[in-house]
């Protein structure tokens, strides 16, 4: 599959489409079909030359725009961040909140990135787990320009420099991290939550949302058995399916959620749920009365990475955008707003100092914030949290169905 | 070339059946008898067997759909039928006016209408919250999250389209009959029964089908009103090939799912009385 990353194919997919484009395309979705008829293509791609990448962004300029997919309530509503990159570069943006799960965004891509069509995206922005592998393996990630990241460069944390997932950076750069742990509604729950076994409380009967996510699920089954997910093994699986089955017969989960779990907590439907960090903070600023806790057991850590999809019209402009996120300035404006962990570590500072500008209750919400252990974890609350289990394709088809017959009755 | 010019005129709609709808389904047909991950491609083996494994692990899903759909479609035709009878026989010169008042909602999108009935049936919202306040429920009490809300959620987002083919046939129906049996001693419940009901059958009949369909296949209602025992087969469909990228086991359950559905009318179209129906129906 080396050819898928010729110079003059890339060129021609990174072009916009003159309506003779469009009769071509639609004469190669008709090949396509031939195609399936026989099987539906493998697109392991090697991964390409390294004067190969050279060669791309050789071919590349700067067209001043660019487009940037990302997940809801994860950019201050005034687009202050994109606002300033537009005044400075010229670049106009479009950003589009199209992103509510990795495996429904990979689902959607992977018929037409397998195409060899283009999203339409400049950027999108995943979370480490198995589809965000699976778009490394098929080729369908843009290698980054090494050279094009001089604030990543200088500013980004070490751990976020050193990801497991992506060594060397080769083709993502963090959007943000977060905590996965427990919300709850305080008007309801009068209790102080410090435990993952709340989430399995018989005297919370009905009022419990978990999540839909195969991994997210399955992740805290095993912590609430004490097994560490990263390292876990099928047993451990089978053993936390069987949790969580039991959790759900004895009528305690409301319901297996997506990104809606949040509406459903704030306005009371459960009363704990699972939940991620900065959604929390979010609602919380808003003034309603949710609160958010990493069980005494552990939560699970996980990062949100920005990328270049195949086929992207500008990725000299994604590159300057993706970089220039990585200003620690911009990077304060927007943690201010997502609250979620930031890659830039410097933020803490720029908070404080805000803070110290700052008088009554917006002080003390920017202080809140530098101190949050949920914003910048110290050392010690990294080593509460876990990662997800790392999955391959074999596994992965041994591991879904474990969770999903419990998520999916 | 005159006998030819017929064949040509049809062309486009022959090529519009080649194209969307005997291509997709060829292609669909062949990928649900393929194995394989995503990864490594997937390669035609006729692994039938993907058919039976599907069913075997998704028959609940199955079953509970079509009961879903059934039941929603009863309720679609229990509410429907008055609906469309009033504005047919007592609409006067406002029928559009009411046509057009039904048909309003549906300027909004299909998902947002039904995350709206989440927002409106919360525990603690406008309605249950009120009602909870007045002491009239229980604090336990809860619509969402039920089999209840899922169906309720398939009547109301499919209503119109039962109630659009019925009024269309009771509108074409001549009070004059009715006058008619009227003077030969029907009372006017035997007039209904033997006159005005007969003839809108067509109309019962295409909304039947109409609602019928996608209620059973929807996946919407399912998860924004459902709770942890109403996964619909859409859901699954939906997780087997976004989620899981199985693309097989996605197309043997939708194959499985049509079947199922296409055999149902069938036996529906032989008990109505058939070739009548389905005439006056396309009419």
């Amino acid at each position: 599959m080396k050819h898928l990353h010729s110079p003059a194919l890339v060129r021609g997919m990174t072009q916009p489409r003159t309506r003779r484009d469009v009769f071509r395309l639609a004469g190669l979705s008709a090949a396509g079909l031939a195609l399936s008829a026989c099987g539906v293509q493998g697109q392991k791609a090697e991964p390409p030359k390294a004067d190969a990448v050279a060669d791309y962004w050789a071919q590349q300029k700067q067209n001043n725009k660019v487009i940037f997919a990302n997940w809801p309530e994860y950019m201050p509503e005034d687009h202050g961040p994109l606002k300033k990159f537009q005044q400075e570069t010229g670049i106009s943006y479009e950003y589009k909140e199209v992103i509510n799960e990795n495996t429904e965004f990979f689902g959607k891509a992977d018929p037409v990135l397998r195409a060899g069509q283009p999203l339409g995206y400049d950027i999108v922005v995943m979370t480490n787990g198995i589809q965000l592998q699976h778009m490394f393996t098929l080729g369908y990630a843009v290698m980054l320009d090494q050279s094009k990241m001089p604030n990543f460069q200088a500013n980004a944390g070490e751990a976020y420099k050193n990801r497991a997932y992506d060594p060397g950076n080769k083709y993502t750069m963090p959007f943000a991290s977060g905590i996965t742990g427990i919300a709850y509604n305080t008007k309801y729950v009068k209790d102080k939550i410090t435990s993952i076994d709340a989430l399995f409380d018989a005297k919370y009967e009905g009022r419990v949302g978990m999540m839909a996510d195969a991994q997210e699920i399955a992740n805290f089954g095993m912590i609430a058995l004490g097994v560490d997910p990263e390292t876990s093994t099928e047993d451990d699986w089978k053993k936390a399916g069987e949790k969580l089955k039991a959790q759900r017969d004895a009528g305690i989960v409301r319901k297996y959620y997506n990104q809606d779990y949040i509406d459903a907590v704030s306005r009371g439907d459960v009363w704990l749920t699972m939940a991620w960090s900065g959604d929390v903070f979010q609602r919380q600023l808003a003034g309603e009365p949710v609160a958010f806790v990493v069980p005494e057991e552990g939560g699970t850590i996980w990062t949100d990475n920005m990328l270049i999809p195949k086929g992207a019209a500008n990725p000299v402009d994604a590159m300057m955008l993706m970089d220039y996120l990585y200003k620690p300035e911009i990077a304060a404006e927007l943690d201010e707003y997502i609250q979620f962990v930031t890659p830039v570590p410097a933020v803490q500072d720029l908070l404080r100092e805000k803070a110290e500008s700052a008088s009554g209750e917006d002080k003390k919400a920017l202080l809140d914030m530098a101190e949050s252990p949920l914003m910048f974890p110290t050392e010690a609350d990294y080593a509460k949290l876990r990662s997800y289990t790392p999955l391959t394709t074999a596994k992965e088809q041994v591991f879904n169905p474990i969770f999903q017959s419990v998520t999916q009755a | 070339m005159r006998r030819l010019t017929p064949y040509l005129l049809a062309l486009p709609s022959w090529m519009w059946l080649a194209i969307f709808l005997v291509v997709p389904l060829a292609a669909m047909a062949s990928v649900s008898l393929q194995t394989g991950n995503v990864i490594d491609g997937f390669v035609m083996t006729f692994s039938f067997s993907n058919y039976g494994d599907a069913l075997g692990t998704y028959s609940t899903q199955l079953v509970r759909s079509l009961g879903y759909g059934a039941t929603a479609t009863a309720a679609m035709l229990l509410i429907g039928y008055p609906v469309a009878y009033w504005i047919a026989f007592k609409g006067g010169n406002r029928k559009s006016v009411y046509l057009f008042l039904l048909l309003l909602p549906f300027f909004v999108s299909f998902v947002l209408r039904t995350i709206s009935w989440g927002f409106l049936l919360a525990d603690d919202g406008i309605l249950l919250g009120t009602l909870k306040g007045w002491g009239v429920l229980s604090a336990d009490f809860h619509v969402l999250a039920t089999s209840f809300a899922v169906i309720a959620g398939l009547t109301y987002n499919w209503l119109p389209f039962m109630i659009l083919p019925i009024y269309v046939s009771l509108e074409r129906v001549d009070p004059r009959l009715v006058e008619a049996a009227q003077d030969l001693y029907a009372s006017r419940g035997t007039a209904f029964r033997k006159v005005v009901l007969p003839l809108s059958l067509p109309g019962v009949f295409a909304g039947v089908l109409m609602t019928f369909v996608p209620a059973t296949a929807d996946p919407v209602n399912a998860q924004v009103l459902g709770g942890t025992g109403n996964t619909m087969i859409g859901n699954i469909i939906q997780t087997e090939y976004l989620v899981n990228n199985d693309y097989p086991t996605a197309s043997a359950l939708s194959f499985t799912l049509m079947a199922v559905l296409l055999v149902g009318i069938f036996v529906y179209a032989r008990v109505l009385g058939t070739d009548n129906v389905l005439e006056a129906a396309a009419r």
